[in-house]
């Protein structure tokens, strides 16, 4: 029973990154219509604002260890601690959090930035082109943080107070063994308020309401007088800042290295298309389905049965949706179809 | 000139020069050695293969590295277990290859745009994952596919040929298929699978091919049904791809899982889009391009470049060292990016885009022109309307 | 460079192959023929061309590095310049600081990615183009046993680099192939007694094991260990490489019963599965009325550097770590330090170390020839390389020589200081039989 629990809740907690990350995605691939490669990278960029911010909060007095005369071996000591004493290791310790204020004006410009001088002029051009250029953009961006921050993973953690688990069953009068991590809740509710924040911004403001009629029918929005295009641009910007913060939010659970951006990025083009082209409920939809079902996969009583489901239901999933429903969960007719 | 390339025979007499001549003409590039020769014609077999279905029908597959994997394992088994002749391993190869891309075929084009990418992704990405590890029986996971030293090769048995305490190499009737006996044997392969191309490109199949790409509804509404042409050239690229993946077990008996991973089958689709999709040789060029990235720059150190910029005063010398060394060695994927993005901004068509402009200037001052142009211009009407309608 | 030499003479089996298969070209050009020379790549000229094959993009992009910076610094020393390293210790040594045999060592680099093919396409282009005679290098097992079995054929030597299965030099050995460092069998013997010591007999063992060969040859060791102590192995289960979230896999551990998880991971995949155990509460946990416990039956500071905080107290095994007080390492962390200003790791040591120990084993040979150095290497014994005694065993060319047994530093004297050794396991405790069952293979003959 506990087991059951654990994995859905293992389940929500997966789903809502994906759910996160597909978000992102489908605003500029479904709703756009940019085969966005570089997605992943924003996703990874997002997680080095947190590095970044950390490296920054962290400028350390070095002390040098006299013991070792080979090179120079220092004990670092955060000039923020030497200021501020505790102050300065609590601003320290909360530096995910901090980082997420940096992320939203950081990633909100680099989006601006990507769309106003790549994608831009991408938008008339063949899928094929639009693969080739925004993958070559994401190759770039990795190669560019990889040579200033290393290949390997750097630990970012999660401010001490929610580093370890909420004895969850002890709240609700089960098992003391339901114990689940704090930063894992928390990142669930922050993808729920995310996600909400989105939807509420498409579906109740002037704005939302004109780049979902421009995603409709571009054209007639076009001849209405209204300026698509730079509302485009900040839907684009509004992808980046999702993502960003979706990789922000990460990484304490995955120390963020410079390839993180490639490997989820295949994960979220099978999640916005099994979710449906165009539309965002189905992305969200899509993203939580596979999270629980891959975190059901890996059970051991599911694998003793079929070896390796837990390698291949993401793909299963996405075979088998697909093939019953057309256009995926939840899309609209002609969206990518040719 | 213009007449002399409509013949197909002409087309395939300088195609031919041009691919067995490669060991000298790229010499002085540093590439004429045997293992890069045998990479860019098995991968060239690879991109026409795909090129047949992406540059003519348009559907974007994201999994014909599967095909290339089940290849590879299918020609190394039939080393291991009939014999080192690589005949029967190819011969294999194909057909496993063509039976799998038939299955997998039948159930993905029953969708089409990012629907049909998506359903091949998602099948690669599955073979790959049980190769890599449930399947480790067959396929020797992660290590990949091996020779030992007792396997049986029955055939080989039979017409006794002698055990002894080395591994036996592949051979073809006796040729050696390693150095540059073994790019000979790709480069006919290579020569073949061309000759196919050409002839599917110009005949009327390719015309109806390339109609679906244009516009299948339309297509369908006149009471033509697509999905046997599809299937079809489907299933032809899935065979280049597993000739392709038995060639690469003939040069070198060994299959790895990781050739089935979705990057493999992403080099594919950026070869071809990157040399120009649809085009005849443009997928060739966008194999040499990244093979070469991948191989040469790869391997540049400061040593290399400081010898490379020997020509210029020690100080300018170092200058350039200082400047080009983060874009070689570990930083050949920088490289590799950047020019994804120029070519594509500055090139819509790809590198033979770029051959087609250069062609052009030189057409207006005399008559008569490059070897290659013709092929941009036989391929440009299959261009203009690109994947998106 | 030298490529003309090479290719210069036909010999007349290479002309017969190459006319058949050139004949529609009207032209032979350089026909790559081994029986030209008296064994491949023999260097003609007054250079001797070795080979670096390392990860330079990839997860294991930082361990190529660090593997070519001590690759540069060996053929330095090799040459003669700089403060000598550890051929100032190294015992019996043959080498003379003029290069080897005479003559100067020059390197050519290239990129395994951490994929078997390219590796080996890597290789390839060392041999056949660059004229390589060694190749080195490298951060996995699959990369390793591919690059191996190339060499066998090739006719060069191999000197394994940064691997761990059993595998290299267990039934996938090849008589190209030797291995400095230690294997799956040496961690699981060389830990199992400290593990004994900490957390006592009675305990109970769960296995995350990354899902590929490596992996299964470290949780078979650790289990056989652990559990002729006594321990009991409670699961194993397998995780995808690269599986990014690991909480599916690491919530059944709380409820299984088990006082003791081991991670059969490496690179990111273990830095990711200890970070999230942690979170999940493991290391505060009771089970049984003991300390719940975790153990990484492998890592190396690199790893330790990405887990950062979590990893402190986590008892694993290494190679070789830059704080051991030996002559030999301290040669050597002293010129890796004025170098480049931090120690190595242990992947550099160790590649450091096969690219002296063969350059050695030629000068002893007295030829490049392969079949002489392998000679020269098998049951070669030396000592002042940083792993005390050490002998290159002749049955399966695996070095037997201390393990490290060390845990996460709790309390770091600087950012180097990230491993604290617990104890140097003598070679007597880890030696096994070259024919031990579900080890045994065939090393082949010499090939040249």
């Amino acid at each position: 029973m506990d087991e059951i629990l654990l994995q859905i809740l293992n389940g929500l907690d997966k789903g809502g990154a994906y759910a996160l990350i597909a978000l992102g995605l489908t605003l500029t691939f479904g709703t756009l219509g940019v085969v966005n490669f570089a997605h992943g990278a924003l996703f990874m960029l997002g997680a080095f604002v947190a590095v970044s911010v950390q490296n920054i909060l962290t400028i350390s007095e070095r002390v040098r260890d006299e013991s070792i005369t080979f090179f120079e071996a220092y004990k670092e000591v955060p000039y923020l601690e030497i200021w501020w004493g505790e102050t300065g290791t609590m601003i320290i310790d909360y530096v995910v959090p901090i980082s997420i204020l940096v992320a939203i004006p950081v990633m909100l410009l680099i989006g601006v930035a990507m769309e106003r001088g790549l994608i831009k002029h991408f938008y008339k051009r063949t899928h094929a082109e639009q693969i080739l250029v925004t993958f070559g953009l994401a190759i770039v961006l990795q190669e560019i943080v990889k040579a200033n921050f290393g290949a390997n993973p750097i630990p970012t953690p999660a401010p001490d107070i929610v580093s370890g688990s909420a004895p969850v069953g002890a709240w609700l009068g089960l098992s003391e063994n339901l114990v689940y991590p704090y930063w894992r809740m928390i990142y669930l509710a922050f993808a729920a308020v995310i996600i909400f924040g989105v939807f509420a911004f498409l579906r109740f403001t002037t704005f939302g309401m004109v780049v979902r009629a421009g995603m409709a029918d571009r054209e007639t929005v076009g001849l209405l007088g209204i300026n698509v295009q730079r509302r485009f641009t900040i839907v684009f910007g509004l992808a980046a800042v999702v993502a960003g913060l979706a990789g922000v939010m990460y990484t304490p659970i995955l120390p963020p290295d410079y390839h993180m951006g490639m490997d989820f990025l295949v994960l979220s083009f099978v999640v916005v298309v099994v979710g449906g082209m165009g539309s965002l409920e189905g992305a969200v939809l899509a993203g939580f389905l596979l999270g629980i079902l891959q975190s059901f996969a890996s059970m051991n009583e599911v694998k003793q049965i079929l070896p390796g489901i837990d390698q291949v239901i993401i793909y299963l999933v996405a075979v088998v949706v697909l093939l019953v429903r057309p256009r995926g969960l939840l899309g609209r007719e002609g969206v990518m179809e040719d | 000139m213009k007449d002399l390339l409509k013949s197909n025979m002409a087309v395939m007499v300088i195609f031919t020069v041009v691919v067995l001549t490669a060991p000298i003409w790229l010499e002085p590039i540093g590439a004429s050695y045997p293992d890069l020769l045998q990479k860019f014609a098995i991968f060239g077999v690879f991109a026409i293969g795909f090129n047949i279905l992406f540059g003519l029908t348009g559907y974007l597959s994201f999994g014909h590295a599967a095909f290339l994997g089940v290849g590879s394992y299918t020609a190394v088994w039939s080393f291991k277990l009939l014999s080192m002749n690589v005949l029967p391993a190819i011969i294999f190869a194909v057909i496993v290859s063509g039976l799998f891309s038939l299955v997998i075929g039948f159930i993905s084009l029953r969708r089409s745009g990012i629907y049909f990418s998506i359903l091949t992704l998602a099948f690669a990405q599955m073979s790959y994952s049980l190769a890599y590890s449930v399947l480790t029986p067959i396929t020797n996971g992660e290590t990949g596919l091996q020779l030992t030293l007792n396997d049986p090769r029955v055939v080989d048995g039979m017409f006794g040929i002698p055990v002894t305490n080395s591994l036996p190499s592949t051979n073809f009737f006796g040729i050696s298929m390693s150095g540059y006996s073994g790019f000979y044997f790709c480069a006919v392969f290579l020569i073949i699978a061309f000759y196919i191309s050409l002839k599917i490109f110009r005949s009327p199949y390719g015309m109806k091919l390339l109609a679906i790409k244009s516009n299948q509804t339309r297509m369908k509404y006149t009471g033509f049904n697509t999905r046997p042409y599809l299937l079809s050239a489907f299933v032809i690229s899935g065979m280049f791809a597993g000739l392709a993946g038995s060639l690469m077990a003939v040069t070198d008996p060994l299959a790895g899982a990781e050739r089935m991973q979705w990057t493999a089958s992403g080099e594919v689709v950026l070869m071809t889009i990157l040399g120009g999709m649809g085009t005849l040789i443009g997928p060739l060029l966008g194999v040499g391009i990244i093979k070469y990235f991948e191989n040469i720059f790869s391997a540049l150190n400061e040593a290399a470049l400081h010898e490379a910029f020997s020509f210029l005063p020690e100080f300018l010398g170092n200058i350039m060292v200082v400047i080009a060394n983060p874009f070689v060695g570990e930083g050949w994927h920088l490289t590799l990016g950047a020019l994804f993005m120029i070519v594509v901004i500055f090139l819509p068509g790809g590198v033979m885009e770029g051959i087609g402009r250069i062609a052009k200037l030189f057409r207006k001052d005399k008559a008569g022109s490059d070897v290659l142009t013709e092929d941009v211009v036989a391929s440009s009407s299959e261009k203009t309307d690109g994947g998106k309608s | 460079m030298s490529d003309k030499e090479k290719f210069g003479t036909l010999s007349r089996r290479g002309f017969l192959k190459a006319s058949v298969a050139a004949a529609a070209a009207g032209a032979a050009p350089m026909i790559f023929v081994r029986n030209a020379n008296a064994f491949v790549n023999e260097p003609k000229g007054g250079t001797v061309t070795l080979g670096f094959n390392v990860p330079q993009t990839g997860a294991y992009a930082d361990e190529g590095a660090d593997e070519l910076r001590a690759y540069k610094l060996a053929v330095k020393h090799l040459n003669g310049e700089g403060d000598g390293g550890m051929l100032n210790t190294m015992n019996p040594k043959s080498l003379k600081g003029n290069g080897i045999l005479g003559k100067k060592v020059a390197y050519v680099t290239g990129d395994t990615q951490t994929k078997s093919d390219a590796a080996r396409s890597s290789a390839k282009r060392m041999v056949e183009k660059d004229g390589a005679l060694m190749i080195t290098g490298g951060s996995s097992s699959g990369v390793a046993v591919a690059v191996q079995a190339y060499c066998q054929e090739a006719g060069v030597i191999f000197m394994a680099g940064l691997t761990h299965s059993n595998d290299t030099t267990g039934k996938d050995r090849r008589k190209h192939g030797f291995r400095h460092f230690f294997n799956t069998e040496m961690s699981g013997a060389a830990l199992a007694p400290i593990l004994e010591k900490e957390m006592g007999k009675d305990r109970t063992a769960y296995h995350l094991t990354a899902d590929y060969n490596w992996g299964w040859s470290q949780e078979g060791s650790i289990k056989k260990y652990t559990e002729a102590l006594g321990w009991q192995t409670k699961a194993a289960v397998r995780t995808p490489l690269g599986a990014g979230d690991f909480s599916q896999y690491i919530t059944p551990v709380l409820n299984s019963g088990a006082d003791v998880l081991v991670l059969n991971h490496y690179g990111k995949d273990m830095v990711n599965s200890l970070t999230q155990a942690v979170q999940f509460g493991l290391r505060d946990k009771q089970v049984n009325g003991k300390d719940f416990q975790i153990v990484v039956p492998l890592f190396s500071r690199l790893m330790a550097q990405g887990a950062g905080e979590n990893i402190k107290g986590i008892y694993g095994s290494t190679n070789w770590n830059w704080s051991l007080q030996d002559e030999g390492s301290q040669a050597f962390v002293k010129s890796f330090g004025a170098e480049y200003g931090f120690p190595p790791s242990q992947a550099a040591h160790t590649c450091y170390v096969q690219a002296l120990q063969y350059a050695d084993a030629c000068e002893r040979a007295g030829t490049f020839n392969p079949c002489g150095v392998i000679e020269a290497l098998e049951g070669h014994k030396f000592d002042g390389m940083g792993n005390g005694p050490t002998e290159y065993r002749a049955e399966d060319h695996q070095a037997f020589k201390d393990v490290l047994v060390v845990k996460g530093n709790e309390a770091p004297s600087s950012q180097f200081d990230l491993l604290k050794i617990v104890e140097v396991t003598p070679r007597s405790k880890v030696e096994y039989a070259a024919d031990m069952e579900g080890y045994a293979g065939n090393l082949g003959s010499c090939n040249a």
